[in-house]
């Protein structure tokens, strides 16, 4: 919690500090840092889960590891698009 | 401390022309990295001889047949997506030699980092899922999407909705930037190795460092092969499975 207080005091106080050549500089890279590191949380949890039940089906049901393999670069590849979204916003707001 | 001194980021943008500068014809390292990536798989298949034992390129070429067929069109489609074979195969093929010349010395840029080839096969795949879905279902196909069937009448404008942006707008977008971020994320990574090895080498004495950044620049090499290979495969399948979708819509 203290983390985000904090991370969101130095955007406001970037924002304040217009006359400053450099603070919109820093809130570009906080945001686009914040953005990345947000997005990629979600993602995180849903493949750490995705694999852990794909790898308890292939130890269950070893015939069927195939096809569970199939299935699970499908959703690991669904998860994955969102914490590449974030990172598409991070060079947005990085570079852009 | 120290200092990186990254490339700018234009770098991966602007590229020097080799030639035919400022005109449609111009051609750079990227226009010849996605040459490369079709010609290649198109000369190793026509050397291919057709004997009834396969040997040596023959074994390869045939396995990487088999590995689309099963691994791609089986589990997505189903025996009737054998007519989507060609496309499919194409789309694995362009892709995964687009990759894979990110770990070329040399080349060290994949074709896929740069939006127009990710974004051009996913409305190839775009058309293609469309044009099967308009030509099995006919009107129905569409008509489905907008107003499902299969949900109660009060949810159908708000389900219809989202399947609509799902379908026609989210599919490719996600399909190109998939394959763009991931491709765009490995070279920075491998560029960001590149570099804090080259800034060690020249402090004095944070060099004793350096095997440890140059062990991860050859793990993550390793990794961005793996990388490579499984981009294509999800490209391939994904494609499968939106194909599939439309040919088997009322299942």
């Amino acid at each position: 919690m203290s983390v985000i207080a904090t991370a969101a005091d130095v955007i406001e106080l970037a924002v304040d500090a217009t006359t400053d050549g450099d603070a919109q500089n820093v809130a570009a890279a906080t945001g686009a840092g914040m953005a990345y590191g947000l997005a990629a949380i979600g993602p995180g949890i849903g493949i750490g889960y995705l694999v852990g039940q794909a790898v308890q089906a292939m130890a269950r049901q070893p015939e069927a590891a195939g096809q569970v393999q199939t299935t699970m670069f499908l959703g690991i590849a669904f998860t994955e698009a969102l914490a590449l979204i974030g990172f598409v916003v991070f060079i947005l707001l990085k570079f852009a | 401390m120290f200092a990186l001194e990254f490339p700018p980021i234009e770098n991966l943008v602007i590229w020097p022309a080799y030639f035919g500068e400022d005109t449609i014809f111009e051609f750079n390292k990227i226009a010849l990295i996605s040459l490369l990536a079709l010609l290649i798989p198109s000369v190793l298949f026509v050397l291919a001889k057709k004997d009834m034992v396969p040997r040596g390129l023959q074994n390869v070429v045939e396995s990487t047949i088999e590995f689309v067929e099963n691994q791609v069109i089986m589990a997505a489609i189903g025996p009737d997506g054998m007519r989507f074979l060609p496309l499919l195969m194409s789309i694995f093929l362009f892709v995964f030699f687009g990759n894979i010349f990110e770990v070329i010395p040399t080349f060290h840029m994949p074709a896929n980092a740069r939006m127009a080839n990710p974004a051009f096969l996913a409305v190839v795949v775009w058309v293609t899922f469309i044009w099967v879905g308009a030509k099995t279902n006919g009107v129905r196909y569409f008509v489905d999407i907008i107003w499902p069937p299969s949900v109660p009448v009060a949810l159908r404008p708000l389900v219809g909705l989202i399947e609509f942006i799902s379908v026609f707008i989210l599919r490719p977008f996600g399909l190109a930037v998939r394959l763009f971020a991931n491709l765009l994320a490995g070279h920075i990574l491998l560029v960001t190795f590149g570099v804090l090895c080259i800034t060690l080498w020249q402090t004095s004495w944070l060099a004793a460092i350096l095997p440890f950044s140059f062990g991860m620049l050859v793990a993550l090499t390793g990794f961005e092969v793996m990388v490579s290979f499984l981009q294509a495969f999800v490209f391939a399948l994904l494609a499968a499975v939106y194909i599939d979708s439309s040919l088997h819509a009322h299942h």
